[in-house]
């Protein structure tokens, strides 16, 4: 994670430290794992993938003479006899951000080898995904409920739902990957394939409590695109 | 200058840190759900729902995702793309202004006859 020691190389900071790394002749991210440099190379591509449907909706939004439905009310739940505008979204937000941080949390006990606190704190991440997934459900079933489709809704503009149900969609996915990845990791965890350099069963790799690091860059990266999906798609 | 008997030792931070990320993180989500609630409008809005917005990006990739403490030779790699994401945004602003621009002409004015 940071202060890596190599035997024989001088490590500088900053940019001086970035041209040494990169001439080196040797591996370029010094210290860092290749499975989490790979982790981080995929994210970045996914970063495209999500930042093209985010373009592609702000030119469907910008470009149609029709008024845009309104989110706040679209969104809105009527509880208690009172409208909550964006309340469910605003429950989602709350429960990704709530399992960022137990993750992060895993990864920091994962990395001082405190096997137990390392697996609850997993756990308790993959069940806050799970409750993200479960309440979108809930969301894509009353908007569908209402009449939204891909092609029209009752709302405003047609194109509404097709971006609606793509970006929500493939960040949906992307959350269940995640909880069925996280809870292999709690297993594997509280099995101590960690503490034991158990080989995986993708990679003859040791196991190692980087792994839990790299788990935890993927899952941070989910909410990350929440938080950009939160903000233009949500409350634009 | 050889990595063969490279070591790694995985240095961690005190949880407090992460703490507070966390409950910055609360906060801004907080401030940003207000922004709807109390239904600011026009540019106070966009640029409220913006500034909270990077503001949560920045800490979960600086300190969730650790980028704060890496070497300078990975976060320019990941943080150099972005720009050409900028460029494309640029590019389509452009391009839905003026596809809304033809479509109201013609709807309008209308085309030669």
């Amino acid at each position: 994670m940071s202060d890596p020691k190599i035997e024989g190389y001088q490590f500088k900071p900053g940019f001086r430290g970035m041209v040494d790394d990169t001439a080196s002749d040797q591996t370029m991210f010094k210290g860092v794992h290749w499975g989490k440099a790979m982790m981080w190379i995929f994210l970045l591509s996914d970063t495209f993938v999500f930042s093209c449907f985010l373009i592609s909706y702000m030119k469907g939004r910008g470009s149609t003479p029709v008024e845009w439905p309104n989110a706040s009310e679209v969104f809105g739940l009527h509880v208690f006899g009172v409208d909550v505008p964006l309340l469910l979204i605003a429950i989602m937000t709350f429960v990704l951000i709530t399992s960022s941080g137990t993750m992060a949390l895993a990864v920091k006990y994962g990395y001082e080898k405190n096997r137990k606190m390392c697996g609850w704190l997993i756990l308790a991440t993959a069940i806050g995904g799970l409750t993200f997934v479960g309440m979108q459900a809930f969301e894509w079933s009353k908007l569908i409920h209402e009449g939204v489709r891909p092609w029209e809704n009752p709302f405003g503009a047609a194109q509404f739902g097709s971006f609606f149900f793509m970006i929500t969609g493939f960040h949906g996915t992307h959350v269940s990957i995640g909880v069925i990845f996280l809870f292999i990791y709690a297993y594997k965890t509280f099995a101590g394939h960690y503490d034991e350099e158990k080989r995986g069963w993708f990679t003859s790799m040791k196991g190692n409590y980087v792994e839990i690091e790299i788990l935890g860059l993927y899952w941070h990266f989910v909410d990350l695109v929440w938080v950009f999906i939160f903000a233009f798609f949500y409350l634009w | 200058m050889s990595e063969t008997n490279k070591k790694e030792q995985t240095t961690t931070h005190k949880i407090g840190i992460y703490l507070w990320i966390w409950g910055l993180l609360f906060v801004l989500s907080f401030f940003s759900y207000m922004v709807d609630w109390y239904q600011f409008q026009g540019m106070l809005r966009w640029s409220l729902i913006l500034i909270f917005m990077f503001l949560k990006a920045g800490l979960i990739m600086a300190f969730f995702m650790h980028l704060f403490w890496e070497r300078y030779a990975l976060v320019n790699v990941l943080l150099w793309p972005m720009t050409a994401i900028a460029c494309f945004i640029f590019l389509m602003v452009a391009e839905f202004e003026y596809t809304l621009f033809s479509r109201l002409f013609y709807f309008f004015v209308g085309g030669v006859q």
